[in-house]
């Protein structure tokens, strides 16, 4: 044998049975795949302990009542992914709910309303990202005044219920958009998958996406290899801002009310979901799909719980207390053995 | 092409006469790429760099030699632009540059790969290689064409490493390797290596310096930093060597001895020191019958260090050489009980005893000054008087303060006997010079009174003057009966202090002996160990022995 047959690329690769075969995923993609395993084996067993539980309309009904949910964590998934943490997103939705209602309430056009909402969300998250960039402080501490702040504006707007009656709303909310096989979903759920597969481009196919792997991973190496880590900093929490009065929007066209008292603790969902979709609350590893996944973990508990109709509701806060956990814990395991 | 080399101008603002550098085989002489010329630096009024010179051609392996605090890191940022220099000119390709911010020196083609490898571990290695400017397509990242592009680099560099895989899940040379590469596909013309051998064996070794005269021999130049003597004069052609700032001279590495190039970074020190040797040599007292302070039977944990032995006597110094890495920290980490050992004994003045935590060796009377003052000793934000009565009060128990009267005595005593300035006990310890927080910790450990005083790089990273000021203090200590354990990376501030010598290598102690006339060749012959095969012969490090 010559020295050249003997190297790797001169011989001819293995089949592509013995290359399925010593398949295995990628380390980085198996918190993922766990949380899609966990999804798969709690709607398996709703499916067989409840009659019509694995059906489409279930399923679709997943996404419809989570909708907001799905598009708030995929704004997190951008923050927790760069080692922050964005605890203002649940006040954001709620204050999105009042100026919704209140600028419709006041005759504004619809698109000018969505655009009011969404650039005041937008603006919250940006001024976080600067305040925490610029003057070096930690994540926790910046968005929980931020948190404070909206839910304050809240009340600022009005203290009760502003219900929301405008026709285009209405009409959107009780749309509903035909699928093959006689089924439909809402514009609602097709706004938060667009959501995620827009992040999943952005997180992976452009540089701002793999800065914000890359502060993950470590911010001081991401400032040495010349990559934007400022901008990307800030731009983290803009998104997470834009993501949370999306989901407002989602969220007053679910409830079609604005209230000051929505969303109470749903940034808590929102990390919960993220956490579970396994990506790291470190930073630096996770996919935009895990927290999509979580979100429909999170969703299939509650199913579960309204189709057993003798099981509390608190079931569900146990439920998913005990998943985080265990996702946590798996994590850190994962982490520890790879380093 | 000769070879003629003229002996620079030795510390002397006058710039070397112009001369040529030795050229690659088949590659023409030519003008330097970057050439240095001046530099001056200071911090605060005190000059880290005082007129020094740098020239680097394309196509060799310049070393850059000296002892910590000569000015090597320093000459490196203001090359990279981390520094703006206060005087000189830095001219790069013919072209004077002055330098703002590390972008605009790489923008130069001036391309650093620090000892710490500064990449994402969570990303894949083309990532790591191209981002900032990757391939793109349609808008987005062109992953396929990123990572054909990163394989042809690394192919250039005849590394064979998927570029798709992640960082993180290839050893730490790897990584060095990938960094190497990333600074390479910035088409560096110059490339700087700082420490990149400290943390690699000696096949990692072998590996990175393939790679260092592959892109020689294309033209780059290479800036090496290296502790290790060997390996400078293995794949360097030039060396520049500095002290205590200044320039001491430019050398070609053929023509210059290993006796030579350390004769010319300790330079005049040398006269001073051999004084202070002979003091020690001379008063040379300690019992070695009596029970020793400290004795250790077979002390050893898995991964940081082998079975050692050792004993220390009352008023003796026992110095520890040995490269980073050798096991030196690892055995003082040991010996405090810094980490649990897995196997041996500990006796303190023939008894038995068992250290589970620092906790336990402090009520031993014993002090540990670990290297990692910032992280492991100084708390910045506290006075120096808190900062020097923390050990103290911790092992007279928290519930008895200590009377305000007899802190300020025992305080300003210190402040007043180790020299410390600012003298004022209530200045923030952030605001104090490296060697005077040095100063402050050595007092915070005098204060607990003890029997054996563990040392770790006490001198590491602080000026000339305070250097001298700690090393007096030690020899002082130990003539007043203090048994000392001394560690340092410097060879001949081990050799000036200590009574007994240990040499560690590869996680072992691997001599032991009284330090008679010991030479620092001696000791780096030790170090540097016999010539091994360097390829697949070696055999691989043992672990300790468990039992």
């Amino acid at each position: 044998m010559s020295a050249a047959t003997t190297t790797p690329s001169g011989t001819t690769g293995p089949t592509t049975w013995e290359r399925l075969r010593g398949w295995s995923p990628p380390s980085q993609y198996l918190p993922v795949i766990a949380t899609a395993v966990v999804f798969v084996s709690l709607f398996g067993a709703g499916g067989v302990r409840y009659e019509g539980f694995a059906t489409p309309e279930v399923a679709l009904n997943l996404l419809v009542d989570n909708a907001f949910l799905i598009v708030l964590a995929v704004g997190m998934t951008f923050v927790i992914l760069t080692g922050g943490i964005d605890l203002s997103v649940g006040s954001v939705v709620a204050l999105s709910t009042m100026i919704a209602a209140r600028t419709l309430e006041a005759g504004w056009a619809p698109g000018l309303a969505v655009a009011a909402v969404l650039l005041t969300g937008t603006v919250l998250g940006l001024l976080m990202g600067l305040v925490i960039h610029y003057f070096d402080i930690q994540p926790f501490i910046a968005t929980l005044a931020g948190m404070f702040l909206a839910r304050g504006l809240c009340y600022l707007i009005g203290v009760e219920s502003i219900p929301i009656r405008d026709e285009t709303f209405f009409s959107v909310a009780a749309a509903s958009v035909p699928l093959p096989g006689g089924y439909s979903t809402t514009p609602t759920a097709l706004v938060a998958l667009g959501t995620v597969v827009v992040a999943a481009w952005v997180l992976h196919r452009t540089r701002f996406g793999r800065t914000v792997y890359a502060i993950g991973g470590s911010q001081s190496s991401a400032l040495l290899m010349g990559l934007r880590v400022a901008s990307t900093k800030v731009g983290v929490y803009a998104i997470s801002g834009f993501c949370a009065s999306l989901a407002g929007l989602l969220f007053s066209l679910y409830m079609l009310s604005g209230y000051s008292l929505h969303a109470v603790g749903m940034e808590l969902d929102a990390i919960a979901a993220v956490v579970i979709g396994g990506t790291l609350l470190t930073g630096g590893r996770g996919l935009v799909v895990g927290s999509l996944l979580g979100v429909l973990v999170l969703g299939t508990i509650q199913t579960f719980i309204s189709f057993d109709g003798t099981l509390s509701s608190w079931w569900t806060k146990i439920t998913i207390g005990v998943l985080l956990l265990l996702f946590v814990v798996v994590q850190r395991l994962i982490t520890r053995r790879q380093p | 092409m000769s070879q003629t080399q003229t002996p620079a101008a030795v510390g002397s603002g006058t710039p070397a006469p112009a001369r040529e550098v030795a050229p690659v085989a088949g590659r023409p002489a030519a003008a330097p790429v970057v050439e240095m010329q001046g530099i001056s630096i200071a911090f605060g009024g005190v000059p880290a760099l005082d007129d020094v010179a740098l020239r680097l051609y394309p196509g060799e392996v310049h070393a850059l030699m000296g002892e910590n605090g000569a000015g090597k890191s320093t000459l490196i940022k203001a090359l990279t632009g981390v520094y703006a220099v206060d005087a000189g000119t830095i001219v790069v390709d013919g072209r004077e540059e002055s330098f703002t911010s590390p972008a605009a020196s790489q923008a130069a083609g001036i391309s650093t790969v620090y000892q710490e490898v500064n990449l994402c571990t969570n990303l894949t290695v083309a990532e790591n290689m191209l981002l900032g400017r990757e391939p793109r397509r349609f808008g987005g990242i062109h992953t396929r064409a990123m990572n054909r592009r990163a394989r042809a680099t690394l192919d250039r560099l005849g590394l064979d490493i998927d570029p798709a895989s992640v960082l993180g899940r290839h050893p730490i040379a790897v990584q060095q390797l990938v960094a190497i590469a990333r600074a390479v596909d910035v088409e560096a013309r110059v490339l700087i290596l700082d420490e990149p051998t400290s943390s690699l064996d000696a096949d990692e070794v072998a590996r990175l310096f393939t790679v260092m005269r592959t892109l020689r021999d294309q033209g780059t130049a290479i800036v090496f930093v290296s502790h290790f003597l060997d390996q400078v004069f293995e794949i360097s052609d030039r060396l520049t060597v500095l002290r205590n700032g200044r320039l001491v001279g430019e050398r070609m590495v053929a023509e210059t001895s290993q006796l030579e190039l350390v004769k010319l970074m300790l330079g005049r020190e040398l006269a001073t020191l051999e004084e202070l040797d002979r003091e020690v040599a001379e008063t040379d007292l300690v019992d070695r019958t009596a029970t020793p302070v400290l004795q250790v039977l077979g002390l050893g944990r898995k991964g940081s260090l082998q079975a050692t032995d050792l004993s220390v006597y009352e008023g003796e110094v026992v110095g520890v050489a040995g490269l980073l890495g050798s096991g030196r920290t690892e055995l003082a980490r040991l010996l405090f009980g810094a980490d649990t050992a897995d196997t041996g004994e500990i006796e303190v003045h023939g008894t038995s005893r068992r250290f589970r935590s620092p906790r336990h060796a402090i009520d031993r009377r014993l002090a540990f000054s670990s290297e990692n003052r910032r992280a492991e000793g100084v708390i910045e934000d506290l006075s120096v008087a808190d900062n020097m009565l923390l050990a103290m009060q911790a092992s007279r128990g928290w519930l008895r303060p200590i009377p305000a009267a007899q802190r300020q005595a025992l305080v300003s005593k210190y402040v007043e006997a180790l020299d410390i300035r600012p003298a004022n006990p209530d200045a923030t310890m952030r605001n104090l010079s490296g060697g005077n927080q040095q100063k402050v910790l050595l007092a915070r450990w005098l204060l607990t009174e003890p029997e054996l005083l563990v040392l770790d790089e006490p001198t590491r990273g602080i000026d000339v003057g305070a250097k001298a000021q700690i090393q007096q203090l030690v020899a002082d200590l130990a003539r007043r009966g203090m048994a000392v354990v001394f560690i340092s990376a410097e060879l001949e501030e081990v050799l000036r202090l200590s009574d007994r010598l240990v040499v560690m290598r590869e996680r072992r102690k691997i001599d032991e002996r009284l330090n008679d006339d010991v030479s620092v060749s001696d000791v780096l012959e030790l170090i540097a160990g016999q010539e091994r095969p360097t390829d697949q012969e070696r055999p691989t490090p043992q672990e300790a022995p468990r039992g």
